[in-house]
């Protein structure tokens, strides 16, 4: 059983969101990266679950990205990956990117791909989906329970309103988010067995980009709190209702 | 050359996020000089000639009973014959819980540039930019498609559903669909409630209100506004709500007209779930609560004395 495990850097989600070069870039003075928490949390801490279980699973990692991504794959290989493979390009573009891991999940056949359900910083969602189209599998997205019995894939998935349990056969891509696992913290032995472990380095192979960023821009900032005297509550309701419209 | 706006439909009827859809589809084709169609996965009850109120020319449907499921894979391979068949070179979805699932296996497949979350219609004026939120909600991003076909799915609630008159043609749309290898086995609606996602109003409780038992104010304030009821994460990691109810950067991500914060101190990861609602209302006793700060209206006051007043003075104020 090999699983692959689709890893994306991103800012903390405390970091101060600013930008620079005229609006077109991300400013990374001061931020602090972290594995975007959907990838971590639950894909790679279910992946590991499962390792835990059944001895003949493997687990790889995939990152698109520069060097500046390697401390974060150490964290994840720390925590419980086997392998990593980190494609060398900096692409922000989610088809270029998904193009990259669909080519190491075709020349690794992996039976279980998972993706967070986004990436914390362009929230596209989109990753999953594009590698299950890419490779020709199934694809079940947030997934917010992940079970296997030999080859089928138990999910229960969010659905509006509710939720709905699937069964797939393996092959699957899955996006994972919360309740599938709980987060976990590196241990020493994990720390120290990560800087054997293999991280391979591969050049991108050719493929389309086909969006780009224009500008990034900044909401304007809020007016500020309207606050209202809590002996006059009908005061609120005549804001909302004549002056806010919302109710 | 047409926009093709995909219709979501839950147990054969139309999801409310589609009509939203379908009117942004309908501004996008006007401002390109073009038409704007419809695509409808499976059997509906809904009078799909009516969706011309809404702007729109034509409605394509492939009324095949296995498509009443989502099945991305399935449904990749559909909707992309429908894009071709009908000279779509611009396909719209909702950033729901289908469009999360498909848009983007549409678009690889048709190799078709696409930006998830878009908040604005797009700039044509000059290439094809759609306005999107990053950093969950933190900032926007002006993106740039350069394909031939382009791939929008819009955030729920953030573009005004209009409808006028009109009437569009149905037309049924043969496409071959394969058998599905995904089986669903339960599906396990809340009934009776408002889906959080979909919800105008939205009320939600934190730890404030100091344990389960004490949700009836809430429950009352949110019955009284016909509102979803929410939770933080804290709420919901003690199992005093369901899971589902949490909203934040690791639970649901919303955008109401009006968000009222029962108990919330408005942690960073909190805000980043509920930012991009219309209005916030904050009931905190902490005045130093950070939530205070991304508010637009807020009482500093005991929640247990302040709520059922609200709902009293809400009762009223419809009363009347």
């Amino acid at each position: 059983m090999k699983i692959l495990v689709c890893i994306s850097k991103t800012p903390d989600t405390t970091s101060k969101i600013a930008f620079t070069d005229g609006n077109k870039k991300f400013d990374e003075t001061g931020v602090q990266w972290i594995i975007n928490p959907y990838d971590e949390w639950y894909s790679l801490v279910r992946a590991i679950e499962l390792k835990e279980k059944d001895a003949a699973v493997t687990i790889h990692l995939v990152t698109v990205g520069g060097a500046d991504c390697d401390p974060i794959i150490r964290k994840a290989l720390a925590l419980g990956g086997d392998e990593a493979i980190r494609v060398n390009s900096d692409s922000t573009d989610s088809y270029f990117i998904a193009a990259q891991i669909a080519e190491v999940a075709k020349k690794g056949g992996y039976d279980l791909i998972f993706t967070g359900k986004e990436a914390i910083d362009y929230n596209g969602a989109s990753i999953g989906g594009m590698v299950a189209e890419l490779v020709d599998i199934p694809y079940v997205s947030l997934a917010t329970l992940f079970e296997l019995n030999g080859t089928t894939a138990t999910i229960t998935r969010e659905i509006e309103g509710g939720e709905e349990v699937a069964e797939v056969s393996l092959p699957v891509v899955v996006s994972c988010q919360k309740g599938v696992a709980e987060q976990r913290i590196p241990n020493m032995r994990g720390i120290m067995a990560a800087r054997t472990k293999p991280l391979q380095v591969v050049e991108p192979v050719a493929a389309d980009t086909l969006t780009s960023v224009v500008n990034f821009e900044l909401p304007p900032a809020k007016a500020g709190v309207k606050l209202v005297d809590a002996d006059n509550v009908a005061e609120l309701v005549r804001l909302l209702h004549e002056e806010a419209k919302v109710i | 050359m047409s926009v093709l706006i995909f219709v979501d439909q839950t147990e054969n009827h139309i999801k409310k996020a589609s009509y939203e859809v379908l009117t942004y589809g309908a501004q996008v084709a006007k401002q390109m000089g073009t038409t704007a169609e419809a695509l409808v996965l499976g059997t509906v009850n809904d009078d799909l000639a009516s969706l011309g109120k809404y702007g729109i020319t034509k409605v394509h449907q492939v009324a095949n009973e296995s498509l009443n499921h989502v099945d991305t894979q399935l449904y990749a391979k559909v909707i992309a014959e429908a894009v071709t068949a009908s000279g779509a070179n611009v396909l719209i979805f909702s950033h729901n819980q289908t469009g999360k699932a498909v848009a983007a296996r549409v678009a690889a497949r048709l190799k078709a540039g696409i930006v998830t979350g878009a908040c604005a219609l797009p700039d044509t004026s000059n290439g094809f930019v759609v306005r999107k939120t990053v950093f969950s909600g933190k900032a926007f991003a002006n993106i740039s498609i350069n394909s031939p076909v382009r791939i929008i799915s819009l955030n729920p609630n953030s573009y005004q559903t209009v409808a006028g008159e009109g009437t569009a043609e149905v037309s049924a749309l043969n496409v071959a669909v394969d058998a599905s290898k995904v089986k669903i086995t339960a599906v396990n609606k809340v009934s009776g409630e408002v889906p959080l996602t979909e919800a105008d109003i939205v009320v939600s409780g934190g730890r404030g209100l100091k344990g389960p038992e004490n949700w009836g104010i809430l429950l009352d304030l949110a019955k009284e506004l016909h509102a979803a009821t929410a939770c933080s994460r804290p709420v919901g990691d003690a199992h005093w709500r369901p899971h589902h109810e949490h909203v934040g950067q690791t639970g649901v991500q919303i955008a109401p007209n009006l968000y009222i914060a029962l108990g919330i101190s408005g942690a960073i990861q909190h805000l980043a779930g509920v930012n991009r609602s219309k209005v916030i209302v904050v009931i905190n006793k902490d005045p130093e609560a950070p939530f205070f700060k991304a508010a637009d209206y807020g009482i500093v006051g005991d929640l247990f004395e302040v709520v059922p007043k609200l709902t009293e003075e809400i009762h009223k104020m419809k009363a009347s």
